[in-house]
């Protein structure tokens, strides 16, 4: 579904990511892990078109998306949840919700009806201001918000960063559930590689911009020389 | 009692207009975080249009929706081609930018309108309503000013409450990235922005300018209290900015008929200052201290 060919990108004199080849396909969740400052969050910033690529390619079913604004990938179906999960907090949790659905043109009350139905806490809060909802919460809204844009590939980035542990195996769960029901491809960037890799189908590992590993999740998992070295359990 | 009601409807009146401006100032500041200095020079641009035109036989009512229409264009225009290379960038520059164009806007317009002083003509009548024997200070042109302005904010919130285009701009105003990621271009939403605010801001220079004497300069008086009804409403805030206006406009009315009408100004200021000392964010502002 998303295929990665020899992406550079940085910024200024500083190489972030180099030469990187990876794939996300459908119905499967591919993490994206390594250590702080290995070229995750670059790597996503620029599948999504917020950052520009120096060289390589990227794209999303065939056709080259690299050149691409970030404002054409959610009509493309490419849909990224930021890091800091990018609650807009100002605006209602239905407001939230519906602006990921204008992504698409306008709003489908399915959609709409079908977040509030995978996430029954955000279907009691509707009109809340965003601001009033908790970590969990917020994160929930933001994959919901992804949702409404009907994505066939999405791009998550530290979901798990400041939850809670139950709430972080609720969400991926979530997750889980949606890859294998509506063959999503899912490009999921984390620093819990323990946990990742429990959910993941495939992983990625990046170290200092470069891809050092890409195998079978359970591969890596039980890789105990690439665990020390890199992932850090 | 008579001047206690008088004086009240004239601060209401006045506060009206001085809401609408400050209501451009922050609906600038919130999409682009620039103060937009610029704001006076570009309603009389607008206002100075309306009156040639009105003088070259056009109705009020055409050179009024001229004026407003203009005034949509010129801060389109001018987000497109000027503002735009300043926005994200050093905060100097954008203060810079906009006085810049202060000066060029007024220069032109004595270059172009003249710098007379020149009688604006409005269909209303301007003297004052009768109710039960006594004459009040209220005239059609003031009536017409409350209304105007009250027009103008329900359709700017039914636009950014009830809309998706509204939700798209709202979106842009505070999270540029997030709503970049959720397909809003962000860009065009700016110059919406722009364009919208300078349309409200023209509407307070054909408020200020109605029924009175019209020159290239008139609205920088208007400059210092619209600022301050927009500080004193914490700048981030839509409904900050009315109530800011119209506490400002009561205030400098009863200080103007009972205390000296050459206090004014220095009313102003006393304001702004005790604002800032209380509340540094100003009235309605969501946190107690600002990033300066």
């Amino acid at each position: 579904m998303l295929q990665v060919e020899g992406l550079s990108a940085g910024y200024g004199p500083i190489t972030a990511l180099h030469d990187v080849t990876l794939g996300a396909d459908e119905g499967r969740i591919t993490a994206v892990l390594g250590a702080n400052g290995a070229g995750k969050t670059t790597l996503l910033r620029t599948v999504s078109g917020l950052h520009p690529a120096r060289t390589g390619t990227v794209r999303l079913g065939g056709q080259d998306i690299t050149r691409h604004s970030a404002e054409a990938m959610p009509a493309l179906g490419m849909a990224h949840v930021p890091e800091g999960r990018g609650v807009i907090t100002e605006l209602t949790v239905e407001e939230n919700l519906r602006l990921g659905g204008l992504a698409r043109g306008r709003v489908k009350t399915a959609d709409l009806d079908r977040v509030w139905s995978l996430f029954p806490p955000l279907d009691e809060r509707r009109r809340a201001a965003a601001s009033t909802l908790s970590g969990g919460e917020r994160q929930m809204l933001v994959v919901g918000r992804a949702l409404m844009s009907r994505p066939s590939v999405l791009l998550l980035d530290e979901p798990s960063l400041g939850l809670a542990p139950r709430i972080v195996t609720q969400i991926f769960e979530l997750v889980r559930g949606l890859v294998r029901e509506e063959g999503l491809a899912v490009l999921l960037v984390e620093q819990n590689a323990r946990s990742a890799l429990s959910v993941a189908d495939r992983g990625v590992v990046l170290n200092l911009g470069r891809v050092v590993a890409d195998d079978d999740a359970a591969v890596l998992a039980g890789d105990d020389q690439l665990r020390h070295a890199y992932l850090g359990f | 009692m008579q001047q206690l009601v008088n004086t009240a409807l004239g601060g209401i009146t006045l506060g009206m207009v001085f809401a609408a401006f400050a209501l451009a100032l922050v609906m600038i500041w919130r999409s682009t975080r620039i103060v937009n200095f610029a704001q006076a020079a570009m309603a009389m641009v607008t206002t100075m249009l309306a009156l040639s035109l009105i003088e070259r036989g056009w109705s009020y009512w055409a050179a009024f929706l001229a004026a407003l229409a203009t005034g949509f264009v010129l801060g389109a225009v001018i987000e497109r081609t000027l503002v735009r290379r300043v926005e994200g960038g050093p905060e100097l520059n954008a203060v810079i930018l906009t006085l810049g164009l202060f000066i060029v806007l007024t220069a032109g317009a004595e270059i172009v309108f003249g710098s007379d002083y020149r009688s604006f003509p409005v269909p209303f009548s301007l003297s004052g309503t009768e109710i039960g024997g006594t004459t009040y200070a209220l005239t059609g042109f003031d009536i017409f000013t409350v209304v105007a302005v009250l027009v103008t904010m329900g359709l700017l919130l039914a636009l950014f409450q009830f809309t998706d285009i509204g939700l798209r701009m709202r979106a842009a105003a505070h999270q540029q990235e997030v709503a970049r990621l959720l397909g809003v271009k962000v860009g065009r939403m700016l110059t919406l922005g722009w364009a919208l605010a300078a349309v409200v801001g023209s509407l307070s220079g054909l408020l200020i300018g109605g029924g009175s004497l019209v020159h290239p300069h008139y609205m920088e008086s208007v400059v210092v209290f619209g600022f301050v009804a927009a500080v004193l409403g914490g700048l981030d805030s839509p409904a900050g900015a009315v109530v800011g206006g119209l506490l400002l406009g009561v205030t400098l009315s009863f200080v103007s008929g009972y205390v000296g009408s050459g206090l004014v100004a220095l009313a102003a200021l006393v304001v702004l200052v005790v604002v800032l000392m209380v509340r540094p964010g100003g009235l309605f502002s969501a946190t107690t201290a600002r990033r300066v």
